[in-house]
């Protein structure tokens, strides 16, 4: 099999602030090929996002600094690249798409010029999106630029595309609005797409359009993509993989089927089981004390430990290795479940 | 307890400059009733008028017109002094529980103040205030220790709590509650969620929870009213929407909400 689409490796990322050092990404190791969407869940301030911004290296520094490990993305390391060689990158092989459409879209300028802003970009580094050759006039370009924002904005299954190009953001709803991004990052036709929680503002009719969308796309664009949000139904849903996500480590990680039908780290099946379902009893959900560690002063090992019903004195000497429990199925905890009890 | 009996709210076009002509129609002849000791859910997706149907219950709003009635008592036929007094019966907790406290008044001055505010009704003195404070935080499991910090010191979920402290200070018979975890972590939810079923069971409340989780709403509701665009689609017993659903609306909705299943059967173990 050819190098993987992302390969990050041992990253270690600490921010600098006033009360001292975060380290707050702890040794990630992530494998993303094309074709798979990775699910990457946890609490608010488990490093979901940063390790999104990582990717995308997004993330100035400081107070960002990178401690350790790699970015491969197809076999390049990213934290070796400089600024330009990222931008480069940037909007035409990793594509990005954020949480609220409403604040991603500049509202002044019609949404025809701001998806013909990016496909003039994307083809400084590669023509051949807009179909043209090097030597195209200006004028050619913006033209090809024009009508490949129409075809996109038509790909994402919004009506009468080429005349809604003229339209201001205000005059699309939410779920529009997300569809306009996911055709702005599509236009660059990216091998590798970061989307951190891009449904989350959108009520569940659209949001189930939206994820129905996005698995179209991955299929007939041969992408990788890596879908960071904290709800476990939408992963069940839409993704291939997961990786859960506890204070800067990730506690588990393989095929959905396998991590959710069959959970192994306590923190995975306390998520789980926090989720109302059907069979759950008024009363009977259990929620997880206490609160994602400071991570300035982590406690030692195990950093779920303090939180965790299982947790004995040996699981605070060390952080725990992850270790497979099954096909692609990795699990950092020591004392992991060997048979299926979720 | 409280009735709504077709119950519409429009809103005037605007006039001037930028008049557009048309008027928004937020609710449509709603119909609801919440009994003692119930909770009612409220589902809807952005725009469909939950907010307003809770501006209109707490008389925020006057609706054009239909009549809301809270024990018996039409509510645009109060004074100001007996909707005052209603008040203190109907409490609300708001959605984001880092916007709806105030930043610079500590724990205690925020579950004090709905008390002061309806001192005539409670007749509580300041010391007997501080008292009470400190019993309702223990009631939705925070300490005396937290009643002179202040909110950023808190968690989402210490906040929600302090937000909910606060509704239960005035001994109110009706609670809203306004999307109250939508802000929340799903462990964190789970912790609030838990706290509510426990409170309505100890004091008897009675709540009516607004919320676009159907998963939230399948957990602590016994009856369910859908509504879209203003009107309620679809109403009934919690299993009976869920399992039955009458209204295309409701097929949709249920169809689309994202459950946490697997297709594949879990590969077996090594």
């Amino acid at each position: 099999m050819a190098a993987p689409l992302l390969d990050i490796r041992n990253l270690h990322l600490s921010m600098t602030s006033f009360d001292g050092e975060a380290h707050v990404l702890n040794g990630i190791d992530l494998t993303v090929q094309r074709k798979e969407i990775w699910g990457l869940v946890g609490e608010t301030g488990c490093g979901k996002s940063l390790t999104g911004l990582s990717v995308s290296r997004l993330l100035s520094s400081p107070p960002a600094r990178y401690k350790s490990g790699q970015i491969l993305f197809d076999g390049q390391d990213l934290l070796g690249l400089t600024e330009a060689g990222m931008r480069a990158l940037r909007g035409r092989r990793i594509g990005m798409i954020f949480q609220d459409p409403t604040t991603n879209l500049n509202p002044v300028f019609r949404i025809g010029e701001q998806l013909v802003d990016v496909a003039l970009s994307a083809a400084r580094h590669s023509p051949e999106i807009l179909g043209l050759s090097a030597s195209a006039s200006r004028g050619e370009r913006k033209a090809a630029a024009w009508r490949v924002a129409g075809e996109m904005l038509d790909k994402v299954g919004i009506p009468d595309a080429a005349a809604r190009l003229m339209d201001y953001p205000h005059q699309f709803s939410g779920g529009m609005r997300q569809r306009v991004l996911i055709a702005m990052t599509l236009i660059g036709r990216p091998d590798l797409l970061i989307a951190d929680e891009p449904t989350t503002a959108l009520d569940v009719s659209v949001q189930a359009q939206v994820l129905k969308l996005f698995t179209a796309m991955v299929a007939e664009h041969d992408m990788g993509v890596l879908l960071i949000t904290h709800n476990l139904g939408v992963v069940a849903q839409t993704c291939s993989h997961v990786a859960v996500m506890y204070a800067g480590n990730i506690v588990e990680s393989g095929p959905v089927a396998a991590v959710i039908g069959d959970p192994r780290h306590p923190y995975t099946q306390a998520l789980l089981a926090a989720i109302p379902t059907r069979e759950v009893k008024r009363g009977a959900l259990r929620g997880l004390a206490g609160t994602v560690p400071n991570l300035i002063d982590p406690p030692p090992g195990c950093r779920f430990a303090p939180r965790c019903a299982l947790a004995g004195a040996e699981c605070t000497l060390a952080a725990p290795p992850a270790l497979a429990v099954g096909p692609a199925h990795r699990v950092a905890c020591l004392r992991a479940t060997p048979g299926g009890t979720g | 307890m409280l009735v709504l009996d077709r119950v519409s709210k429009v809103f005037p076009a605007q006039g001037g400059l930028f008049a557009r002509g048309s008027s928004v129609v937020a609710l449509k002849e709603v119909s609801l009733s919440v009994g003692k000791g119930e909770c009612v859910g409220l589902v809807g997706e952005s725009g469909s008028g939950k907010t307003t149907l809770t501006r209109c219950i707490l008389h925020l709003d006057a609706p054009t017109s239909g009549r809301i009635l809270f024990e018996g008592q039409d509510l645009a036929h109060l004074s100001a002094a007996a909707l005052r007094a209603l008040r203190a019966r109907v409490q609300i907790v708001f959605q984001d529980p880092y916007a709806s406290l105030n930043p610079r008044m500590s724990v205690h001055d925020i579950v004090t103040e709905p008390m002061l505010i309806h001192k005539d009704v409670l007749g509580l003195g300041a010391r007997q205030r501080t008292d009470r404070a400190a019993e309702l935080l223990a009631l939705v499991g925070l300490g005396p220790q937290h009643l002179h910090r202040y909110p950023h010191e808190f968690s989402g979920g210490q906040r929600q709590r302090i937000g909910i402290a606060r509704a239960l200070a005035t001994n109110p018979h009706l609670i809203l509650l306004d999307e109250p975890t939508s802000a929340l972590d799903v462990s964190v939810q789970a912790q609030v969620l838990n706290l509510l079923v426990d409170l309505q069971a100890r004091l008897g409340l009675t709540y009516l929870f607004i919320s676009h989780d159907l998963s939230v709403i399948r957990y602590v509701c016994d009856r369910v009213a859908l509504i879209y665009r203003g009107e309620i689609v679809e109403e009934g017993l919690t299993e009976r929407v869920f399992d039955a659903p009458e209204s295309a609306y409701a097929r949709t909705l249920l169809a689309a909400m994202p459950e946490v299943r697997v297709t594949a059967p879990p590969p077996a173990s090594p």
